[in-house]
This record gives C-alpha cells, structure tokens and sequence, in this order.
C-alpha cells in the first residue's frame, strides 16, 4: 500500500508533470512538492510526488554498501 | 531502473550479511520489528531472513493500512455504496477486503453498486467534474503516505465549486500505532525497529525521536529494498550492541529530519485530529486516526450521508492483536491456513499481501519449516 516508486521526470506543466516509469510515460501531480526540475527523480505514489530523490545522499549509501562488500571480503 | 537495481544488488546483500553475522553477539537475541507491509513484503521475497544468525529475527510489524482498518469501516463504505446516485471511488487494495460474512464492495459492485476502482485521487475528482448529477466519494485510507493527495483533492474540488464530491476519510497516523505497540503491559518483545520509508518522507524522521527515547529502543529509517533492509539491520543491532537508543536514518536519499514541509502544511490545513480510533487488531488508540476540518467539512462524506458506523464483532480466536505486537507469529493461531487463508481472510494481518499472516501463507511456511 505504501510503496512508492522512483521515476524521472520528463516535462512539467504548473502541478502536473509527466514522468518516465521504466520507459512508460505517465501523468503526476506535482502538488506536493516544492523546486523540481526536469531530470529529477522522484517518488510516486497514487499518482503524486512524494518527494524528491537526493542523488547524493543515493550515492553515499551505495558507498555504504560498498563498504560492507569490502569488509566482508577480508574474512 | 535506476534507484531500484542498485538496492536489490545480491552482492550487497550477502556482504551485509556477512556484516551481521560478525558483529551480532552470540550470547544475545535480536528481535527486529520492521514496521511496513513493504518490508515484510522485501524480506519474504528476498528470503532476507534466511540470510541472518538464528539469533537476529525479523519481526512483522502493524504497518499495512489495508490490514488495520476496522471491518465495521469497510461495512459503512458498502453501505455507502448502496446509496442511489451514489458512486464509491477506492484504491484496488480495499475492494476485496471482506467485513464480516463475506461481504466487500467487489461483491457489492457485482449486487449493482457503482464501486470504482481509482488509482488517484485526481482519477475521483475526473468522475465528479464528468458526472455532476451524481454524489462521487472517494473511500480514503492508508497512512501519511496517501494522506496528502487526498488533502490536494479537497482544496482542489473547493477551489473548483464541486458540490458532489466528498471523502469518507479513514486516514491514520504511524506514530500513534507504534506507540500502542511499544506501550504495552507485557515486557516487551522487540529490541529494534526498522521505521516506515514512505510514510517518513513526508513525517520526516524527528517524529520517532521520543519513541526511541522512552521506550529506549533503537529506530531505523528503512528503505524498501532488500539491501536498504539488511543494511538497516545491520544498524539496529550496531546500536543495540552500543546500548544506544536513538533514530538512525538508512533512506536518506528520500528522507530527512524533518520530511515534506508543503505536504504536511496541506494535512494540517484540511484534517483534524480524532480523539481515538479503532485499529483492527489494535484496538481504540487515542489521538490515532485524522478527520476532515470544520473549514471543510462539506467535503465530509460522513457528515454529508445518513450511513452511521456499526458495531462488528472481530473473529474469535484471531491472534492478530499478539502478532500484530510481535508477540506471537501466524503459526501461533489455530486458525492459520484452516480457516484462515488469503481467499477467506478472518483477521487483519490475512487481509492484504502485506499482513504478517498473508506473507507467511504466501512464503513462509516452507521456509520455516526447512
Ligand atoms: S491466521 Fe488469520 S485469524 Fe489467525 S492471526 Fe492471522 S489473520 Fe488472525
């Protein structure tokens, strides 16, 4: 019920946008998120933007991860 | 696709793994309840737990909307639905879930109501703009995820001057139920918890703070996917082996301290607090549950129809309340499998593929059994 999905957004029209879920296109709302922009990513669900994904914070948890790989190899 | 592959990367997992099983201490156990539906879901699919110590064990927790709403509510939408001109708007989760004697609106559309499975509350708003002559309600439910769109729909249908839309509004709030969960009389089962993803992107992390706080009891932030999963075990049991308890944060590439500033502006404009609340399996809970503002209450499907609520009685012998508290698993109940299976679902954590029984019918019997 609560799982919401990443996908890019492609155009953006006021409150609405249209993002691309695994290559399908489909319409949003942006009503509840603030300073979007094309190429972002961004959580849906039932049809909105939750909220934006931080490409950075993305990037230092795969490090993370990364890690744990690294660590897990000395043994 | 991109942010969903590199958190199911199996590599990652089994590292992880490997991470566990040096740093938990084999002299302890650690009970770990994940919270969501999602997560129940990820650890089954993935077989997370198979991966772990036999000391470090996955605990499902009430987070499943679908799971926790009271028959006596789905039996009022019905009820809602049999009314004339009426058209019952609903996300596709809700329309199979039985209320008692193997009524639900699947089975009330099939009688000759107008149920309409949606997918948005924008898709609800399209049915009243089209059909003016008709009474459109959207059945609301779910926790702060869903909670914002159907707050947009109601600014949008006054903005708008749509007189034939309204919201039969059944949105709860996350925090109240983990704190029936941790307050309970019996010493506590749990020695960690892995906390909603979505729901914290708009809540944000800051809410769990007190709960970690006076519980004493480590909380994560956990992502969805199976990695995000096992690294937040990992964690947990960090903090549990530190005697910290405080709230760490895994997703932060969707969560921050203090989540989605517009989306919760927009839920404090349009609802309410309730004073309590029934849970399936919970039970009443104070301060748990929203309803619609007096500002908007002519958007307020209970105010606008004559369909009061009824009481129903819950299944005898259903252990949700104690599985639900991770006090007991589904195996526990005598009526897991025989009667109780996902076709004929008695109790809550049966209803949706979320609940704690459903994932276990689905997945867990083998795997526990091998
Ligand atoms: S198996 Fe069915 S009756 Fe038993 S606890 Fe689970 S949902 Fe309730």
């Amino acid at each position: 019920m609560c799982l919401a999905i990443p996908a890019e957004i492609i155009l953006i029209d006021g409150d609405e946008a249209v993002v691309s879920l695994d290559g399908v296109r489909k319409k949003i709302s942006l009503a509840l998120v603030d300073d979007v922009a094309v190429g972002d990513f961004v959580l849906i669900h039932v049809g909105y933007a939750l909220n934006k994904i931080d490409a950075d914070e993305a990037a230092k948890t795969l490090q993370l991860f990364a890690e744990a790989g690294m660590l897990g190899g000395e043994r | 696709m991109k942010y969903v592959e590199e958190f199911r990367d199996q590599h990652h997992v089994c590292a992880i793994a490997a991470a566990i099983a040096r740093e938990a201490d084999v002299s302890r156990r650690y009970r770990l309840m994940e919270f969501c539906g999602g997560h129940t879901h990820a650890i089954f699919r993935y077989g997370l737990q198979q991966l772990l110590p036999n000391n470090v064990e996955f605990v499902h927790g009430p987070g499943c909307p679908v799971c926790v709403l009271p028959m006596a509510r789905i039996d009022q939408a019905i009820r809602l639905a049999q009314q004339p001109d009426l058209v019952l708007c609903s996300y596709g989760d809700m329309l199979r879930v039985p209320a008692g004697k193997g009524r639900s609106l699947l089975q009330a559309k099939a009688a000759g109501a107008d149920v309409r499975m949606v997918y948005s509350t924008q898709d609800a708003l399209q049915i009243a703009r089209e059909q003016p002559q008709r009474q459109v309600v959207f059945f609301a439910i779910g926790f702060e995820t869903t909670t914002p769109p159907t707050a947009v729909a109601i600014l949008q249908a006054q903005r708008e001057g749509l007189t034939n839309f309204s919201v039969f509004c059944n949105h709860v709030l996350t925090p109240a139920a983990l704190g029936a969960i941790l307050d309970t009389d019996t010493p506590l089962a749990i020695d960690g918890f892995l906390g909603p993803s979505h729901v914290s992107t708009i809540i944000g992390s800051r809410p769990y703070e007190v709960f970690a706080e006076r519980y004493q009891r480590p909380i994560v932030i956990a992502g969805f996917e199976p990695v995000d999963v096992m690294q937040s075990a990992l964690m947990a049991i960090r903090r549990i082996n530190q005697g910290q308890a405080i709230v760490d944060n895994e997703y932060t590439r969707a969560v921050t301290r203090d989540g989605n500033a517009k989306a919760q502006a927009l839920m404090a404009e349009v609802f309410t607090l309730r004073s309590e609340f029934e849970w399936r399996g919970l039970g009443l809970i104070a301060n748990s549950a929203l309803k619609i503002a007096d500002a908007y209450a002519a958007f307020d499907a209970e105010q606008r129809f004559d369909v009061p609520l009824r009481a129903l009685t819950e299944i005898k012998g259903c252990e949700c309340p104690a599985v639900l508290r991770g006090q007991k698993t589904p195996l526990d109940c005598k009526l897991f499998g025989a009667p109780c299976t996902p076709e004929n679902p008695l109790g809550a954590c049966m209803v949706s593929s979320e609940g704690a029984c459903a994932a276990y019918w689905r997945y867990g019997r083998v795997q526990e059994a091998g």
